[in-house]
């Protein structure tokens, strides 16, 4: 099939309102006829939900957890971009467009990245209007810091707890059309098959979690906000149910999968403790700009730092390598987190870490300290500081920050259109579960702005041009096609609950994460990969016949909704390392050691890579089949990506 | 280090639940309370038994999925901690430790330690949001807050919903949770338009789920992982009763 992104014709600040004009709309009283599903009520999902229920669509919403105000978006800290340019600095709409574009490695779409700078400054606005409690100035309008990778200050934040706060706000309004009747809210619900009638999404099936009930819904279009895929590597800053089923299934069902070895790590993550760590922590990016990344510059140090025979403040300030400012004096500190995560890897590669695995390097705040007192610091990062302290113990106040990089995010996810339509029609994919917006290299702040306008401003006005263009009938639930998947899910379940192996799902999970973090993390290259392929390969051949789940079908059992969501980590594993293999340029996330600068900088090769890569399922027996969507850059001329 | 567990086990709903004694050996203390519950839950999977339900996911005290009572105590000993937060550092070496799911009438214990809490979205539902659709709305600095109102309105936003204030609550009031956000829209111009109303919709739906009364004895605050304060709860009794004054009036 070939890739046709839709782009509309125009300059760059006339694309979203042409097309908006030429996009088909269904009439105000024929919105109810239709009823959309949608998978998620992190920020896209909730948006999403809330603003089709508003325009009079019926909508039915699920999720895993028990309450939809428990998505993983909760989570995120930092804060969300918005080219307001409040603080009269310079930004713009193509400021902050032309920074996304950079920042991402010039591996996204220019239209798409574009129209996300222009939706920015209507998110703030909607969440103000919400009452998402934004942190303030004194004169009592909106406060704005800078974060990594930008040098103007765009980013709106509440207090080191953005996510959660604009997440209650989208909450708030879904709870309001529930109420209204307009919303049919099923936590505690996992989808675990989609439902296609003459090759149109029609339908989802599900398990409700508490009593194994499994059941076919159906629905005129389905949009999938299912999230990010990190927990492949096993340990992630994601939460532990965050998971890659909701978008594999449906890779299965013929949507493409597109770039799926960007994937992000972070640079500032609590160090791994030992083998029982469950999850990583991740410290906001937003300590960069007051914190000093350096390592002791002898590995005699190092040494003695590990077994804490020396503690940090005996090393004195000649013998300390603050190396992302020896290394990038223009931005220091400050570098986006692709440059930022090699550099900590490379100092610990050399001998040169601390912590107890020698797999950590010092965030420090001592200067910062003692230059804006202990109060200031405190009036910043207050909570930051104390989630570290309360996870690892040590003080920051007085000790610096034990950090090493952890996989954070995942650029890749389903192939869109500009419509956010996969390739498969009616069903659509929004937020982290896309692969829109970010490229090869997300920067800070953009992914919470790029779910909520999915959800809010695009796929309203997009989702009505496909529904405009289908009738008004019911879709069939009686339709052969629910009882056929109805059917695969339980299958799949009984050969899950039936298997007689010895493993449990997590001793699967964390050998795939060790390959994966060895061998398609940090750093790739050919030989690693291929290996990873092998191993990717056997381990999914043994899984059924080693993986061992107890308990019943009918009542919780998270063994089994573990072991489910494992198999598919997987096989979406299997294509991470290929894409990753196919694509001997470095760019972004996605290092190849076989292409880089003199300097050890990585190195693109825009001459026979400029394509996003996306994936189809050609059966079990068969291998994936990758496609190329060529990337066309009309606007901004690609350069090298440089912050010496 | 090594731990003795005692732990609620029930297999569903209706059925009766009853306490059963593990052991776990060989804890590094700087895992989490949760990690440790993982090591026994691989244990039991591995002897064929099967593993305890608990509630969990973002570990890092911020989703409100998690929630046990720890030898009496809502999330356990330290004070402004969730569950997932703890660490075994926090405990001794050979300690007995209980571990319960939270208990109230609104809270049916659904699976071992795992409780269904969807009583706490319903209370959402009768009111806790503005009414404000997507689009068409003013600038966002068109609304200017002092920041003293806006970091307090941010002090009682930042509830999780975990549900500890209502199980550590002789009364299984759901008081601190509702009050949190009723004070928070109440503190904010956009909350304005429907303040009239909020505080005694959301409080009727809190009463009709089977929540108790609030009789003051602050146990919720100690207990309260955001260390939420209860004079959100006295600023809801005045919203409530202001909405009582409008429609005896109007
Ligand atoms: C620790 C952390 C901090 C971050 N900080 C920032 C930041 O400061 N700024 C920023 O811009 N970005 C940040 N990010 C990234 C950002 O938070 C996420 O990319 C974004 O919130 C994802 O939103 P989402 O709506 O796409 O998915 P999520 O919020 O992950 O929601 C996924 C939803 O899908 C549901 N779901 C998943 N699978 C299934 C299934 N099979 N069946 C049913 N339902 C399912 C879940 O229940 C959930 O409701 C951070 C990320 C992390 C991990
Ligand atoms: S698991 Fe999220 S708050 Fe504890």
């Amino acid at each position: 099939m070939k890739l046709d992104a839709k782009i509309p014709k125009g300059s760059l600040g006339e694309k979203w309102d042409n097309h908006k004009f030429n996009l088909k709309l269904v009439n105000p009283a024929n919105k109810r006829k239709f009823d959309i599903i949608v998978i998620g009520t992190g920020l896209a999902g909730a948006s999403a939900a809330d603003s089709l229920a508003e325009l009079g669509y019926n909508v039915k919403v699920f999720c895993f957890q028990d309450s939809a105000r428990r998505a993983h978006s909760i989570a995120a800290q930092g804060g969300i971009n918005a080219a307001k340019n409040y603080q009269n600095d310079g930004d713009s709409v193509y400021r902050l467009f032309y920074d996304t574009i950079k920042g991402g490695d010039y591996r996204a779409r220019e239209a798409n990245v574009y129209r996300l700078a222009q939706l920015s400054s209507n998110i703030i606005d909607q969440c103000v209007a919400q009452g998402v409690p934004f942190t303030r100035e004194y004169g009592g309008l909106l406060d704005n810091r800078s974060f990594g990778g930008a040098q103007v200050s765009r980013t709106f934040y509440a207090k080191g707890q953005t996510g959660q706060q604009l997440l209650l706000g989208t909450y708030g309004a879904l709870c309001r059309q529930i109420e209204l009747g307009k919303i049919s809210y099923n936590p505690y619900h996992e989808i675990l098959e989609y439902v296609l009638i003459d090759g149109h999404a029609k339908g989802v099936v599900t398990r409700n979690l508490l009593t194994g009930e499994i059941k076919s819904h159906a629905a005129h279009a389905v949009i999938i906000a299912s999230g990010g895929y990190s927990n492949v590597f096993y340990l992630s800053t994601n939460a532990m149910g965050s998971n890659a089923t909701a978008a594999w299934r449906a890779y299965k069902k013929g949507a493409y999968f597109a770039n799926p070895c960007f994937t992000q790590i972070h640079p500032t993550c609590i160090p791994q403790a030992g083998e029982a760590q469950s999850k990583l922590t991740l410290m906001s990016e937003s300590l960069r700009n007051d914190g000093r990344v350096w390592a002791p510059k002898s590995k005699e140090n190092a040494e003695k730092l590990r077994k804490e025979e020396l503690k940090p403040k005996d090393i004195p300030e000649d013998d300390r390598d603050y190396f992302l400012e020896r290394k990038y004096p223009a931005f220091g500190n400050l570098v986006p987190r692709d440059i930022a995560s090699r550099a900590v890897k490379e100092v610990c590669d050399e001998g040169r870490g601390i912590a107890a695995t020698g797999l950590g390097v010092y965030l420090d705040f001592s200067d910062a300290i003692s230059r804006l007192g202990t109060v200031a610091i405190e009036g910043r990062y207050g909570n930051l500081f104390q989630m570290y302290e309360k996870i690892s113990g040590e003080d920051p106040y007085k000790t610096p920050m034990k950090i090493y990089p952890a996989v954070h995010y995942t650029m890749g996810g389903l192939w869109v259109d500009y419509n956010l339509m996969t390739t498969v029609p009616g069903l659509y994919a929004l937020g982290e579960a896309n692969f829109s917006d970010h490229g090869a290299n997300r920067l800070g702040a953009s992914a919470l702005m790029q779910g909520l306008a999915d959800g809010y401003f695009v796929i309203p006005y997009t989702i009505g041009d496909y529904l405009a263009g289908l009738g008004f009938n019911k879709v069939d639930i009686n339709n052969p096609a629910f009882a056929e998947a109805e059917k695969n899910v339980k299958d799949k379940i009984e050969k899950l609950i039936s298997a007689k192996g010895q493993r449990t799902p997590d001793e699967i999970h964390r050998e795939l994460g060790k390959i994966m973090w060895e061998k398609v993390g940090m750093s790739r290259n050919e030989a690693g990969l291929k290996e990873a392929v092998e191993e990717i390969r056997r381990l999914k051949e043994s899984f059924w016949k080693d993986i061992k789940v107890i308990g019943e079908k009918d009542n919780i059992n998270e063994t089994l909704e573990k072991a489910g969501r494992v198999i598919d980590f997987i096989e979406l594993a299997e294509i991470m390392a290929i894409d990753a293999l196919e694509r001997p340029e470095s760019c972004g996330c996605h290092f190849r050691l076989e292409s880089q600068t003199e300097e050890g900088e990585a190195k693109r090769n825009d001459n026979d890579f400029t394509y996003v890569s996306a994936f189809s399922y050609e059966g079990e027996e068969n291998e994936p089949k990758m496609h190329k969507e060529e990337l066309k850059f009309e606007f901004v001329e690609l350069t090298q990506r440089s912050y010496k | 280090m090594k731990v003795t567990l005692n732990i609620w086990r029930q297999k569903n709903v209706s059925s009766k639940g009853r306490f059963e004694t593990y052991e776990v050996d060989n804890i590094d203390e700087h895992i989490s309370f949760l990690e440790m519950l993982d090591m026994l839950n691989e244990r039991l999977l591995k002897n064929d038994q099967e593993p305890i339900s608990f509630s969990h996911d973002c570990r890092e005290g911020i989703c409100g999925a998690c929630g046990l009572f720890i030898n009496g105590r809502a999330h356990g000993p330290m004070r402004g901690v969730t569950t997932c937060q703890l660490h075994m550092r926090m405990f001794n070496d050979n300690d007995v430790i209980t571990i319960e799911p939270w208990r109230a009438k609104a809270f049916p214990v659904i699976k071992d330690l795992t409780v269904d809490r969807t009583a706490l979205d319903k209370i959402m539902q009768g009111g806790g949001y503005v009414s404000v659709n997507t689009g068409g709305v003013p600038d966002a600095n068109s609304v200017i807050i002092p920041k003293l109102i806006a970091d307090e309105a941010f002090n009682s936003a930042v509830c999780i919903g975990c549900g500890a204030c209502v199980a550590t609550c002789k009364n299984a009031s759901a008081s601190l949770f509702t009050a949190a956000k009723v004070s928070q829209l109440a503190l904010l111009p956009q909350g304005y338009p429907e303040r009239k109303y909020r505080a005694r919709n959301m409080i009727d739906v809190m009463d009709g789920l089977g929540f108790g009364n609030c009789s003051n004895t602050y146990a919720c605050e100690v207990d309260c992982p955001k260390e939420i304060s209860v004079l959100n709860i006295a600023r809801m009794n005045r919203e409530y009763l202001k909405s009582i004054f409008v429609s005896l009036y109007s």
